[in-house]
């Protein structure tokens, strides 16, 4: 590809939080399906175990990660756009089996196309949220029917479960689009690398800020 | 070396953060330092500071019981007064049932579901009771020498009260020896309260199903308190009786949520290392998952059908007895079922019940009818979940007036009205009504009924209590009809989970369509 250069789109924690979080997103469906009782692979009791392990270990990076976003202004990637929202959409319906250039350029500023920058900030804004809160109901709505806490008394799981339960298949629908648009990119693999490794041929662009993004090896 | 960075990185900086959250949230596994103390407690033997066969005033030939009980009371002064206020002299108690206000309900004069009640039959059914002489309504319950002290604090295990005589023992030459006796009392054991309690209903295990006989000899595989082989425990442990007042008190009678014997009273609230456990104490009774089965070693009753009874065979009454011995037809008492090993049914319950009197109109668009309603429901913070055997069958009842009916079943004499005797239903039922003091139409049919009975004995060993899978479960799951709460595992929402796996089917085949189509056409280009 003419005219690109090596540049550092995802930082050290940034693939540490991207990873970790897809490791534990999806050990938390597949053991909280089997809470679900829709397979047995663990067993419910360790099912139950592991899977709130698992989403205190989410939360923690949860919590990390939200401190990452704001102290590095990174938040403003999900800022969303309709600039050339359309057209993102048509390439994926038309433009792409035709090899059509992607509509909107990547950059370090801009890392996520319109789609994405709608998705992901529905994820950050309201999947996620919604998981980890109606988890969190989940695993203490029993304290406050002992009533300790009245103002938390929760009459019954019912709508928490349900909640919760749909989430999940969100998140396993998304999880399953997202892993397939990975192959979207300017080649089949360039973005699985750029996620692990951190670095990606951009087009270089003349009015981006020249910053340290030469790779060091 | 360079290729393995990014694999080394990826190791460090994903795994090893991940292994240490996993690590740090791990639960530790402390040592239960209550249970050891319990242990501890119960492994002493218990010694009474007193020799009794060296007081002087039991150093005699006894004719008549009462004057054994006179010759206690000289010491023991306080003592009758006591037992006078209990409930196992007074077979009734006070407590508050809304509905109904203050009420003295007891065995005295609620109905059951096996005899139907006790009125009119007091002369073989008060073999059972703590006193001498309780054959009718006559009976004296303020005086103190009425009592029978014996039944209860006999240690040799030869004191027995007679067959059909109003609680009264054998005395003179054909009975026991009285003096050996009374220079062996002391604590009740076992084999005291189960003269009684594990005989309940007319033969043992009949009615409770977890008390019985072979909770004299057991091993901890039955009852992990009682067993032999283990801590040998006797009921006074758990029911202690101050004053001679009994801690613990009977479902099946007993309205109040109160003066119960608990699990809690020794393992209290939160007895798990595991905390996930500790959390369903809240809604689930210790009971739930530590008696999987009951009626472990002899069955019980679980069904007794009286519209079968008076059947006779050659014009006499018969029994038709199961390939184990059981009684499965009796021409007294109609048709039964025996259960062993059953397993329990589970209801929510807070402690506090009412029950269908004898005065109360049977609503014939509510059947079964119950003759004990425990109350409890998921949103009742005071109720959780408890397993009983409930008890069915058939009960004799008033056409007309829509009563149950108390037959007179018993009676030393024949010709009497008793059913056990003559075999004829109408007679019963009259002599038994006339008794009670209520009308008989004169038409009678059976009528279906329930008895709930908590289970409470039978604690099996903690490897043995259920474990998750029992209830979390879609199918079969313990608590399969107790509807009106939400369970992780055993509940779902149809039109929900139909909508997740066609999001997830149609992202798939989404998917795999808009690649099948890349694929295709960047070959198709390739080649052009």
């Amino acid at each position: 590809m003419s005219n690109t250069k090596l540049v550092l789109v995802y930082h050290g924690f940034e693939r540490f939080w991207h990873w970790t979080q897809s490791f534990l997103i999806i050990f938390l469906a597949i053991t909280g399906f089997e809470i679900h009782s829709s397979y047995s692979i663990f067993g419910f009791e360790a099912a139950v175990n592991l899977h709130n392990k698992a989403a205190w270990g989410l939360i923690i990076l949860v919590i990390f990660a939200i401190f990452w976003h704001i102290t590095t202004g990174e938040w403003k990637q999900y800022l969303p756009t309709t600039k050339n929202l359309k057209a993102q959409v048509e390439f994926y319906l038309t433009g792409i089996f035709r090899n059509a250039p992607h509509p909107t350029k990547k950059t370090v500023i801009s890392k996520l196309n319109p789609l994405q920058r709608l998705v992901y900030l529905g994820l950050k804004i309201l999947v996620i949220p919604v998981m980890v809160l109606s988890g969190l109901a989940y695993m203490f709505y029993r304290y406050p029917q002992a009533g300790a806490i009245k103002s938390a008394n929760m009459q019954d799981l019912e709508v928490i479960a349900l909640l919760h339960t749909f989430g999940a298949f969100v998140l396993v629908a998304f999880v399953i689009v997202h892993l397939y648009l990975i192959t979207t990119g300017h080649t089949i693999t360039s973005n699985l690398n750029a996620m692990v490794t951190g670095w990606e041929e951009l087009e270089s662009d003349e009015n981006e800020p020249k910053i340290d993004h030469e790779p060091k090896n | 070396m360079q290729n393995f960075k990014p694999i080394l990185t990826f190791l460090f900086a994903v795994i090893a953060p991940l292994l240490i959250i996993t690590l740090a949230l791990r639960e530790t596994i402390t040592e239960h330092e209550l249970l050891n103390q319990l242990r501890e407690e119960y492994s002493r033997e218990h010694k009474l500071g007193v020799d009794h066969s060296k007081h002087a005033i039991l150093q005699q030939d006894f004719t008549n019981p009462h004057e054994i009980t006179a010759a206690c009371l000289s010491c023991h002064t306080e003592r009758g007064q006591e037992v006078l206020g209990n409930a196992h002299w007074n077979w009734e108690r006070e407590a508050y049932i809304p509905g109904r206000g203050v009420t003295y309900l007891g065995k005295k004069n609620l109905i059951n579901n096996f005899c139907t009640g006790i009125a009119s039959n007091e002369g073989t059914c008060n073999r059972c009771h703590t006193g001498y002489g309780w054959q009718d309504e006559t009976f004296d319950f303020t005086n103190e020498f009425n009592i029978d002290c014996l039944i209860c604090h006999d240690n040799t295990n030869t004191y027995e009260k007679e067959k059909g005589a109003a609680g009264y023992p054998v005395m003179g030459p054909d009975g026991p020896d009285f003096r050996k006796i009374v220079g062996n009392v002391g604590r009740p054991s076992r084999y005291n309260c189960g003269y009684c309690h594990f005989h309940s209903a007319g033969g043992n295990n009949v009615k409770h199903g977890d008390l019985e006989m072979a909770l004299l000899t057991a091993d901890r595989n039955v009852d992990v308190h009682m067993g032999v082989d283990g801590f040998d425990m006797s009921c006074v442990e758990c029911h202690p009786a101050e004053n001679h007042q009994m801690l613990g008190r009977y479902y099946g009678v007993s309205s109040s949520n109160t003066q119960r014997a608990t699990c809690e009273q020794c393992h209290t609230a939160v007895p798990h290392t595991n905390s996930k456990l500790n959390e369903h104490t809240v809604k689930v009774d210790c009971r739930t998952c530590h008696i999987p089965t009951y009626a472990k070693v002899n069955p019980t009753k679980t069904y007794w059908d009286w519209s079968t009874a008076t059947k006779r065979k050659d014009g006499k009454p018969y029994e038709v007895l199961d390939s184990t011995g059981n009684v499965m037809y009796a021409s007294i008492k109609g048709d039964f079922h025996w259960e062993k090993n059953a397993v329990p049914e589970y209801y929510w319950f807070n402690g506090t019940a009412d029950h269908h009197l004898i005065s109360d109109k049977i609503d014939m668009n509510k059947l079964p009818l119950k003759i004990n309603t425990l109350f409890g429901e998921y949103h009742d913070k005071d109720s959780k979940i408890v397993p009983m055997k409930v008890h069915r069958g058939k009960q004799p009842y008033d056409t007309e007036n829509l009563t149950i009916i108390q037959p007179k079943l018993w009676d030393k004499e024949e010709n009497k009205g008793a059913l056990w005797i003559d075999l004829d239903w109408e007679r019963a039922l009259e002599e038994g009504m006339e008794y009670v003091g209520m009308p008989y139409s004169g038409k009678h049919g059976f009528v279906e009924t329930e008895m709930y009975l908590p289970v409470s004995h039978m604690v099996s060993t903690s490897d043995m209590a259920l474990n998750c899978k029992d209830c979390h479960t879609r199918n079969e799951s313990r608590l399969a009809n107790l509807t009106d709460f939400y369970m992780p595992g055993r509940d779902q929402n149809i039109t929900l989970d139909t909508i997740g796996k066609w999001l997830i089917l149609l992202s798939l085949l989404g998917v795999l369509a808009h690649g099948a189509a890349r694929t295709f056409i960047s070959r198709k280009n390739k080649t052009a």
